[in-house]
């Protein structure tokens, strides 16, 4: 159980220096709410868009009249289309996500919920709604929003190796998985496809421990699970690195084609890394028209 | 002893064990490491790996070497070996070792103490009671032979002397030994006439085995000084090919630090046995030179003191003015100059540049008086020891006896006139000398019949007269008197230092009575009835490695003793004092010669070198340990546990027991070149200051303002400073700086008292401290802040003059730019200065009074002006001043105090000059 406001202080702190995360909204029809995301096309907005020559079907209240004092022609003043897009995260709260191999390391965990968090203060500074996957958290605005999100994630799993909640993902949302993948992708790939099916796209964070992507082990090794329920004995664990290696980039491999067939965007971040580069690539993600 | 190689075994039947070794290799090769446990989230991808091959958990063949080295190591170690173990020396019964113990010896004494460490240490194995002694230092008593153990605990003891061993005392001591014993005999190599004798009386004892090494032992003579230069002459034995030595003339420099004032090299021609060079050295060089020293060599043969004989005496000559040119057989000073010159080194001048050189005798011939000045500054240095010789005249005759009165460079009180007897116009005959008498310091001189006297000052009747005269005319009236004034003396001759009154000088008694009163020195020749009677106190001893020693406790030497010049127990060498000139006793003499000790045939010679026995336990036990520490650091390598932090650690405490040691003495070089750094840095330009407080931030703004105002001086004024410094109170040199800004804060140290010192010496001569409490914004100055009572307790050993508020008209208002306040950071209104002159006036019609004296040394206040100045590297502001343009024009004053202040330092009162009145009325508008 992490301390909810320390985490949601360090996720602001982070999120401050980006600017608002703009997320694009692909369709508007089960979502519409007027929100901030100029559609780059007329529609209902508040923000200045393009003068067009006032049609026959225009109201004669629509005339923008100081504008058309200055020719012949009557002119209309359009707004830009601007619409709100609900994002719903999904964090991996599993045991497997509090290893860390070094004390100077946050654990993979924390470092997930702080780069979700981030996203989250981002968007909904941006005017977004955003929740979490299943029936916790719907996707709202503000800053209450913020506080329960904060609470809920800093949540732990019992379980070894979790896997994405594919309920509540609303048609034609954004969707934000942050976990290691280490456990069983079959469950992440029934989430992506349904996803899929339901037009919603996102992007898949892996967050890594170092120690994970080196392997640098020796001698005779007993490794166990962080619930302790997996057990592997080795007499000579140096050996065993090409082959753990290739398995990880087998598996990294295969969630990389599951994004690109469904559309959506895979990165791998080391907690060793920058905090800042994820949350940028995330912010790149999410923004990416599909 | 079991034998293997050169190595000798103790206990060879350890050596057993080294058969259970290839037991041990199997038994280690068939257990594997121990696992680790590791928590580890990627084992998901783990599962189902297999290992290649189950050899993997074995040891690895090098682990399992180094570990049978290690306990190889232990077997061999605890067998006790040893490396060259000695071969005994076959021999039964007593045995005296005896050593010379000469000054030749000391050069390698130690050698010598192992080696008969190394005899004492057989003799104990073989059982034999020893005895051990030098030759000379012999034992009061008939030899006691005891146990080898019980002879070595007296080994420290036994030190090497000055001097050669005296030969009667070993005849002496040679009759009183009986019994049976063999001898070891450590020669020092050199001829000496007593050792035949003293060997035949040993070999009547038992066998003889002399241990000598064929080493060249080399000695320095006395230096002779003639014809202006310095003789010096080295000795060597045995002769050998062409060598050289190197001299060095060691003195005490003008600073009274012992160094080297000149070296030589002397070369010896191949198979010569002597080698001789000269020194040339100035008078002034020369009289400092305390001794000569063969470089490179430790002993007291290798040292030769000087004495009297070298130095010079410095005579300065004074005439009264000589308006007879040409006429040098008048001269007043001729006779003297003939006198003296052999033997002194005469100087003249003006009095000032004689008192300068500081002469050890002055002697002025008819000179009456003396300018006021030189009159005191010869009054000084004849209280702190000179002598000062005056001869009559003429002039002195005519003097006023209202004034001689009171004139204290005369030993009595002069009759005007003087007197005249024998000549053309007086009765009577010329009077001769009466014998001087007991007491006096010409007692014993023979007084000629032919030296006469015709013409003198008179001496007033005085009590005090009788006791002043040290030498008289056959009527009794005063010829010399003399009297003392501080540590030095006076004398008055009552004639002319020329024939005109006297054939005194013409006389070889005038010589003799200038060296009695130590005017000249004469070569000093030790004649033995010279010597009689009188008594030498020996100042300073050699010792046999040729260190000096003062000594106090040593009794006198009769004049019969020293006259031989032999050193011995009771007369070593070194200085000695006498009444009035000092003697060298030297171990070599002018004319002494080395050459090779020559041992009869028989006589079994044996090196000095031991070949020590080494015990290889320790080394090979030390082996052992650190290969354990290596198995330790390649197991935890192998098991994959020296990993991350706790690795590094591992390796770095390993490294760091491997590592060596450093000296210290680079450190050393390094803190010179850092303080001649510092000084090249402070003095290659003007550079503003600031006292480290030891408080970070505090120190930091200082820097900071220091550039700023360095900026602004470099900017607006000729002043161009360098990047300011920061100075250690307690370390650096202060002297550099012309100005220092020193932040109070609360928590800084109290200076050190030598700092204090170096502050009051900075403040006195010329420095300037801006004391600044920042406190202006919290209240005034000398309110009860921290800072200010901080301040107060800094100041109280500081030579801080009085104080007063700074006054409107003080320079520091006008000396670039004309301000009335003082603002810095805070616009405090105090700002304390030292007070100006209660009798400085104010002239009707000017602006300020005319202060023309006194720079403050201190301004202090607490505007925190370091804050005002201070900019960043970009030439920034770094701190708020006052809000607005307001407080950039604050900021704009703090700097132009600054610029006052800087110009106060550099210029002093120069703007105080009424001269730059009119201009600064026209700028005041007035």
């Amino acid at each position: 159980m992490t301390d909810a406001a320390a985490l949601r202080a360090s996720a602001a702190t982070l999120a401050s220096p980006l600017p608002p995360l703009l997320a694009e909204a692909e369709h508007l029809a089960t979502t519409v709410l007027l929100g901030e995301h100029g559609r780059r096309r007329a529609g209902l907005g508040d923000t200045f868009w393009q003068y067009r020559p006032a049609l026959p079907t225009d109201e004669a209240r629509s005339i923008d009249w100081r504008r058309s004092g200055r020719s012949d022609t009557a002119f209309v003043q359009d707004k830009e289309w601007q619409i709100a897009q609900s994002v719903i995260l999904w964090v991996d709260q599993a045991s497997s996500m509090a290893f860390t191999s070094d004390k100077s390391l946050s654990s993979k965990a924390d470092r997930a919920r702080l780069l979700a968090l981030a996203t989250a203060i981002l968007l909904l500074r941006g005017g977004e709604r955003v929740g979490l996957t299943g029936v916790r958290l719907p996707p709202r605005r503000g800053e209450q929003q913020l506080l329960h999100m904060a609470d809920l994630l800093s949540r732990d799993d019992g379980v070894d190796y979790g896997s994405p909640e594919s309920q509540g993902m609303l048609p034609h949302s954004r969707v934000l998985f942050v976990s290691d993948f280490l456990g069983d992708l079959a469950p992440v790939e029934e989430a992506l496809t349904r996803a899929a099916d339901r037009g919603v796209r996102g992007a898949l964070v892996q967050v890594l421990d170092p120690q994970e992507e080196a392997f640098p082990f020796d001698g005779r090794t007993i490794f166990e699970s962080m619930a302790g329920t997996l057990r592997h004995e080795t007499l000579k664990a140096g050996d065993l690195k090409d082959r753990y290696l290739a398995r990880l980039a087998e598996r990294k491999n295969r969630l990389s084609h599951m994004a690109r067939t469904t559309g959506w965007q895979f990165q791998t971040h080391h907690t060793g890394a920058s905090a800042a580069n994820a949350l940028l690539w995330i912010f790149g993600a999410l923004e990416r028209r599909a | 002893m079991w034998m293997l190689g050169p190595i000798g075994f103790v206990l060879p039947s350890l050596l057993l064990g080294l058969i259970v070794l290839p037991i041990l290799w199997l038994i280690l090769r068939a257990v594997p490491p121990a696992p680790i446990r590791r928590r580890f989230p990627g084992v998901a991808l783990l599962l189902g790996l297999k290992d290649d091959e189950a050899q993997s958990d074995r040891t690895p063949w090098w682990l399992l070497l180094l570990r049978m080295l290690v306990v190889s190591a232990v077997i061999v170690g605890f067998a006790g070996p040893i490396l060259n173990p000695e071969t005994e020396r076959t021999g039964i019964g007593p045995l005296l070792i005896v050593a010379d113990g000469t000054w030749a010896d000391a050069r390698d004494w130690p050698t010598r103490l192992d080696r008969i460490a190394a005899l004492l240490d057989e003799a104990g194995r073989a059982g034999r009671t020893t005895a051990v002694l030098t030759l000379t230092n012999l034992p009061p008593d008939t030899l006691d032979f005891q146990s080898a153990e019980a002879t070595a605990l007296r080994l420290p003891s036994l030190q090497p002397a000055a001097w050669e061993p005296d030969p009667a005392a070993l005849t002496t001591w040679a009759e009183t030994l009986d019994g049976d014993f063999d001898t070891f005999w450590l020669s020092d190599g050199l001829a000496r006439d007593s050792r035949d004798p003293l060997l035949a009386a040993l070999q009547s004892h038992g066998q003889v085995t002399v241990f000598q090494s064929p080493r060249q032992t080399t000695a320095l003579r006395p230096a002779r000084f003639a014809d202006g230069t310095i003789t010096i002459s080295a000795v060597r034995t045995p002769t050998g090919p062409e060598g050289e030595a190197t001299v060095a003339a060691i003195g005490l420099d003008p600073g009274g630090v012992e160094r080297q004032l000149a070296t030589t090299t002397l070369n010896f021609a191949p198979g010569e046995g002597v080698a001789e060079g000269t020194l040339d050295l100035p008078a002034e060089l020369r009289n400092r030179v305390t001794r000569f020293e063969l470089s490179g060599t430790r002993s007291a043969g290798a040292i030769s003191l000087t004495d009297d004989a070298l130095r010079r005496r410095e005579i300065a000559l004074i005439a009264g003015s000589n308006e007879r040119e040409g006429l040098e057989l008048l001269s007043p000073l001729h006779y003297l100059t003939q006198a003296l010159s052999l033997n002194s080194d005469l100087i003249d001048g003006t009095i000032p540049d004689i008192l300068l050189a500081n002469p050890d005798v002055i002697i002025m011939a008819d000179v009456a008086t003396l300018a006021q000045g030189d009159s005191a500054a010869m009054r000084t240095w004849v209280e702190s020891g000179g002598l000062l010789i005056r001869f009559a005249g003429p002039r002195l005759a005519s003097l006023d006896p209202t004034n001689t009165d009171a004139d204290p460079l005369l030993p009595v009180r002069l009759r005007a006139g003087g007197r005249s007897v024998g000549g053309a116009m007086s009765w009577g005959e010329p009077k001769a000398l009466a014998p001087f008498a007991d007491g006096s310091p010409f007692f014993g001189l023979a007084v000629p019949a032919d030296v006469t006297v015709s013409e003198q000052v008179m001496a007033q009747p005085d009590p005090t007269l009788a006791e002043r005269v040290i030498a008289q005319l056959s009527d009794g009236t005063p010829l010399v008197t003399r009297s003392s004034l501080g540590d030095g003396q006076i004398v008055l001759f009552h004639v002319t230092a020329n024939a005109e009154w006297s054939t005194l000088p013409l006389s070889g008694l005038f010589v003799q009575m200038l060296e009695r009163l130590s005017v000249s020195t004469r070569r000093v020749g030790t004649l033995a009835e010279e010597l009689a009677g009188t008594t030498w106190v020996p100042e300073q001893v050699l010792d046999a490695f040729g260190t000096l020693t003062d000594t106090d406790t040593l009794p006198g030497v009769s004049g019969e003793r020293f006259a031989t010049g032999i050193p011995a127990a009771d007369l070593q060498p070194g200085l000695y004092a006498g009444e009035d000139r000092r003697i060298a006793v030297n171990v070599i003499g002018p004319e002494t010669v080395l050459g090779p000790a020559a041992w009869p045939s028989g006589i079994l010679v044996e090196g000095m070198n031991v070949t020590r026995e080494t015990l290889l336990k320790g080394w090979l036990l030390t082996a052992a340990l650190l290969m354990l520490v290596v198995d330790i650091l390649a197991s935890l390598a192998l098991s994959g546990r020296l990993r991350g932090g706790r690795g590094n650690v591992a390796v770095l405490l390993l490294l760091g027991l491997l590592a060596v040691p450093q000296g210290g003495q680079a450190q050393e070089t390094a803190s010179t070149a850092d303080t001649d750094a510092f000084a090249m840095q402070a003095t290659d330009n003007v550079v503003l200051a600031h006292v480290i407080t030891g408080d970070a931030p505090v120190d930091q703004v200082a820097q900071a303002g220091l550039l700023g105002l360095s900026n602004t001086l470099f900017q607006r004024t000729s002043i161009e400073p360098a990047a300011p410094m920061a100075v250690n109170i307690e370390t650096d040199e202060l002297a550099f700086f012309p100005f220092l800004y020193w932040p109070i804060t609360e928590s800084q140290p109290i200076p050190s008292r030598a700092a204090y010192e170096k502050l009051n010496r900075y403040l006195r001569t010329g420095g300037m401290i801006l004391f600044d409490t920042r406190d202006a914004d919290m209240g005034g100055f000398g309110s009860s802040t921290p800072e200010g009572r901080k301040l107060q307790a800094i100041a109280r050993l500081l030579d801080i003059p009085p104080l007063e508020q700074i006054p409107s008209d003080h320079v520091l208002t006008r000396t670039f730019y004309l301000l009335q306040e003082f603002p810095g950071r805070y616009a405090g209104l105090d700002l304390w200065v030292e007070s100006s002159s209660p009798d400085a006036e104010q002239v009707e019609g000017m602006p300020f009074r005319n202060l023309n004296d006194g720079v403050t040394p201190v301004v202090i206040g607490g505007n925190d002006w370091a804050a005002a100045w201070a900019v960043d590297e970009y030439g920034a502001p770094l701190y708020p001043v006052g809000r607005g343009m307001a407080g950039e024009r604050q900021r704009e004053m703090a700097l132009r105090f600054g610029v006052n202040l800087i110009m106060h330092v550099l210029t002093g009162n120069y703007k105080s000059d009424q001269v730059h009145v009119p201009a600064l009325l026209d700028r005041l508008g007035q």
